[in-house]
């Protein structure tokens, strides 16, 4: 359903269209001359613009209508995007004013995210300038769907049919490359008010929509309500002993009654009732209402997470860790390979890095090429890698599909990256991606004097694995080496505390104590990991996680030795089964194969240390 | 999945007014999932009045946070009454504010904008009471000029200052809360509303309202401040049907009586850049 298709009593929304270009080729003076030929200002308007302009000794600056702020009048630029309401005919309209100044484009992207249509204002002297492709290309990356070119200060062409066919000509040729269609090319005089709501007497050749009649041609939003189910969970909400799932539904249509999948996660529940507060009770709500659930169970699904269709009602949404983005970059350093960020996708956030900048644009030819950074402003192809798979439909022009945001750990907004779809795993890569540190290896090596490296010490319990790290940790330290202990104890009482000893959470707790590590060695230290460890899959794990350096160690004592020793009367408790899944007694232990170094821990931990000591020293020079 | 299936209900279709109250649903759903301790700012007015009437459709018929009335002690009688009433019938938490007397504004602002800057005051020392992250305000965008350049999540610096050249991106729905201490965020989820939508969904939805909005003996309030710095307009719609009726036929700015955005060019943005709504 489109808005043209609402019974005639229900009134459409006012359509938003946004007005971009370069500085100075005419978008205040536009939308000053726009308001006034279609009746729009206020009464009391038109008399302050004559009286600001009498002030500065000029005739009438239609521009002084939107430089409101008295900064700007100071500036003589636009400060940041205003939005004015007008009509024409019997339909309703906001302009958003975007500013042309280069370094304001956060606040043009502010202005344009939910417009319509855009009128793209060019000087039909100058022609397209710098301001002009970057803002054309965001038209492309936010997804406007319609596009008009007003080709103003045509007066300067004399309106002469050739000169301005040429024009014409080069705007259509760059636009083309963006795949942006042009649905009107109006030559016209916003100053003198040619073409604008009035036919232009000095074009009489020009058979073409005003600008008025072009947007008034300017389609309806498309509808959202024929497509699959989604809703992002916003809040879960708990009154008087009902539990609410509050949320925004972005597309399809849901009843009470429906089955429903949750998140990632998938946990399936039926919608009990759709709740309103003092509104008609109706079993059913479509796209763009705000409302709340009650679910049957009565789950709790987090914030962010989707609800969908059951599989075989629709197209399921993607799910994947590593996503394709088109991104434009609105941080003033530029963005590196190995920055993390929160990714922002309507009410879910996720931890991403940024696994490769695979293309950037280039604004001067609007071309792709490999880049190492994307400058400020700029426009690019990304790889995002996410900690764990999302669930998100790709962006489509006109939706609210995929509309990602880049968020720094300051809580700003840095970036769009409209999620495009799953990106390929590159050959011989696995999902861990290198902080690019400014200091490299060598840096670190030349000032330290020795390389950062992890040393994995893994053994029954008892074997004297964190006695012997801490030992050779107190030797290498002594001797000027930067070394550190992460022990099992130690995790476990805090980074770890949230976990127990299940197959599933040992294997978690060697996965974050490997990726400790390896931040760890990658500043440079040298790191003695004392972790019982016992599956040999797991520790392949951290292998991988920590990559270049990892030393395995096994740290070598019998069971029955370690039993005697049994300095922390754990495995009296375990044969007492007062400990369930203990390494040894109910729980298996594999012996690594092939281990880098072996220590006999029969003997006394201070020769162990010895040895392993001499071990680390002959690793890191 | 068909709309057009036969026996099955379809959603109702949204009109202007459904989608801009859904979307004020969302922001004020959100700024009460980001922004801890949060407070509504209730001036007793028609689009206060409509912002509490939405939080109450976001949250299933409650306030879940407390509102804030910033006493002048020059509001009209009608509004203090009208304040005790519903504060009860509402079940509102309202916490009052008091502001300082006059002389300790800065007396280079013109006389009514230096009157409503001691709401400016008020409220800061309520904001820094409470410690509150969010403040909840009812301005529009349609109201005045300066207004327009708003952000949805507008984020206040120490000393409550809005760094009106250095706004956030916002765009898809996305709003920027950074946060330092002294920082708060004002929250506008009337922003794109207009004075006759406002007035269409007091309508609609039968939103009580001070009486001080419609005509006696020929005049009206079309805004309301303080009684020493509004004037009422000429009017004689006395009804919710007639005030529309007019605003239709009407191009004068809304806050014509407001004495204080008269004074100068720039008097609203410096009271704005202080703190003022």
């Amino acid at each position: 359903m489109t808005t043209n298709d609402l019974p005639p009593s229900l009134r459409a929304a006012a359509t938003p269209i946004v007005i971009v270009g370069h500085v100075d080729h005419g978008k205040s003076t536009l939308i000053g001359r726009l308001l006034y030929d279609t009746d729009s200002l206020q009464d009391g308007k038109l008399a302050q613009i004559v009286e600001s302009s009498r002030k500065r000794g000029l005739t009438v600056e239609w521009s002084f209508l939107l430089d409101s702020l008295q900064i700007e009048r100071d500036q003589g630029v636009t400060v940041d995007s205003t939005r004015i309401p007008f009509h024409l005919g019997g339909r309703e309209f906001v302009i958003v004013d975007a500013p042309g100044h280069r370094q304001f484009l956060r606040n043009m992207i502010t202005g344009a995210a939910d417009a319509e249509a855009a009128v793209l204002v060019v000087d039909a002297l100058e022609g397209a300038q710098e301001q002009t492709r970057r803002h054309a290309m965001l038209l492309r990356l936010i997804g406007i769907r319609h596009v008009i070119v007003l080709l103003n200060k045509s007066d300067l062409l004399d309106f002469d049919q050739e000169r301005i066919a040429q024009a014409e000509t080069d705007v259509r040729a760059l636009l083309g490359r963006l795949e942006i269609t042009v649905e009107a090319f109006v030559p016209a005089s916003a100053r003198d008010g040619d073409n604008i709501a009035s036919r232009s007497e000095r074009a009489p050749w020009y058979t073409g929509p005003t600008l008025v009649e072009a947007l008034a041609a300017v389609p309806a939003p498309a509808s959202r309500l024929a497509l699959d189910f989604r809703m992002p969970v916003q809040d879960v909400y708990r009154f008087d002993d009902v539990r609410y799932v509050a949320g925004r539904i972005d597309r399809g249509v849901i009843r009470a009654g429906d089955r429903i999948m949750i998140g990632v996660q998938g946990q399936q529940a039926t919608v009990a009732e759709i709740c309103r507060w003092h509104a008609p009770e109706t079993p059913v709500a479509g796209a763009g209402e705000s409302i709340a659930l009650r679910l049957e169970p009565d789950l709790v699904p987090d914030r962010g997470d989707l609800l969908f269709p059951v599989s075989g009602a629709g197209e399921p949404p993607l799910k994947t860790a590593r996503i394709r983005t088109r991104l434009f970059w609105l941080r003033s350093e530029p963005l590196r390979v190995g920055e993390s960020f929160t990714l922002r996708l309507s009410t879910a956030e996720h931890d991403v890095t940024v696994a490769s900048i695979d293309a950037v644009v280039d604004l001067d030819d609007l071309t792709l090429a490999p880049g190492e950074e994307v400058p400020p402003d700029g426009f690019a192809e990304v790889t995002l890698v996410a900690a764990h798979a999302i669930l998100f439909d790709p962006f489509a022009p006109g939706y609210s599909d995929g509309r990602g945001v880049l968020v720094d750990r300051f809580q700003r907004i840095v970036g769009g990256a409209p999620l495009l779809g799953e990106a390929e795993l590159p050959e011989g890569t696995h999902a861990i991606h290198p902080t690019a540190s400014r200091v490299t290896a060598l840096q670190r090596r030349a000032l330290q004097g020795h390389e950062g490296a992890v040393f994995w010490l893994t053994g029954l319990p008892g074997s004297g694995k964190s006695t012997i790290a801490r030992l050779v940790e107190k030797d290498l330290v002594a001797s000027g080496v930067r070394a550190s202990v992460l022990d099992g104890d130690t995790l476990r009482a805090g980074l770890c505390a949230d976990l127990g000893f299940s197959p599933e959470d040992r294997r978690e707790n060697i996965r974050r104590a490997a990726h400790v590590a390896r931040i760890l060695a990658e500043s440079g230290q040298v790191v003695i990991v004392a972790l019982v460890s016992p599956l040999a899959e797991d520790r392949a794990l951290a292998s991988q996680i920590v990559g270049e350096g990892f030393h395995e160690i096994h740290v070598d004592a019998s069971l029955a030795l370690c039993e005697t020793r049994d300095p922390k009367g754990l495995y009296a408790a375990a044969r007492a089964g007062r400990i369930p899944d203990f390494t040894g007694v109910s729980a298996p232990y594999d012996a690594p194969a092939a281990p880098r170094l072996r220590i006999d821990a029969t003997g006394s931990p201070e020769s162990a240390a010895e040895a392993l000591g001499s071990f680390i020293t002959t690793r890191i020079a | 999945m068909s709309l057009a299936t036969p026996g099955v209900v379809s959603p109702r279709a949204m009109d202007d007014l459904d989608q801009l109250e859904a979307q004020s649903i969302f922001v004020l759903r959100e700024a009460y999932r980001k922004l801890r301790p949060l407070s509504l700012l209730w001036s007793l007015g028609k689009d206060s009045n409509v912002m509490v009437w939405l939080a109450r459709k976001a949250f299933m018929g409650r306030v879940p946070f407390p509102v804030m009335h910033v006493d002048t002690g020059k509001k009209f009688p009608e509004m203090y009454a009208f304040r005790e009433e519903y504060t009860r019938k509402w079940n509102l938490d309202l916490m009052l504010g008091d502001c300082p007397p006059v002389e300790e504004i800065d007396p280079s602002l013109p006389p009514a904008a230096r009157s409503a800057a001691r709401k400016t005051a008020g409220l800061a020392s309520l904001i820094e009471k409470h410690k509150l992250r969010g403040v909840i305000a009812g301005i529009r965008r349609d109201e005045q000029a300066t207004r327009a350049k708003e952000r949805v999540f507008s984020p206040r610096g120490a000393g409550h200052r809005w760094d009106v050249r250095n706004q956030p991106p916002e765009f898809w729905d996305q709003y920027a809360t950074p946060y330092e201490d002294g920082m708060h965020i004002r929250v506008h989820p009337l922003l794109s509303w207009r004075e006759i939508d406002i007035w269409r969904y007091i309508e609609r939805e039968n939103i009580p309202l001070v009486d001080l909005y419609f005509a006696k003996n020929g005049k009206r309030y079309r805004s309301l401040g303080d009684q020493d710095i509004t004037s009422p307009i000429d009017s004689d719609a006395s009804t919710l049907a007639e005030v529309i009726a007019e605003l239709e036929a009407s191009k004068t700015s809304e806050r014509a009586g407001r004495a204080m955005d008269h004074e100068s060019e720039d008097a609203f943005e410096r009271l704005r850049v202080a703190g003022y709504l």
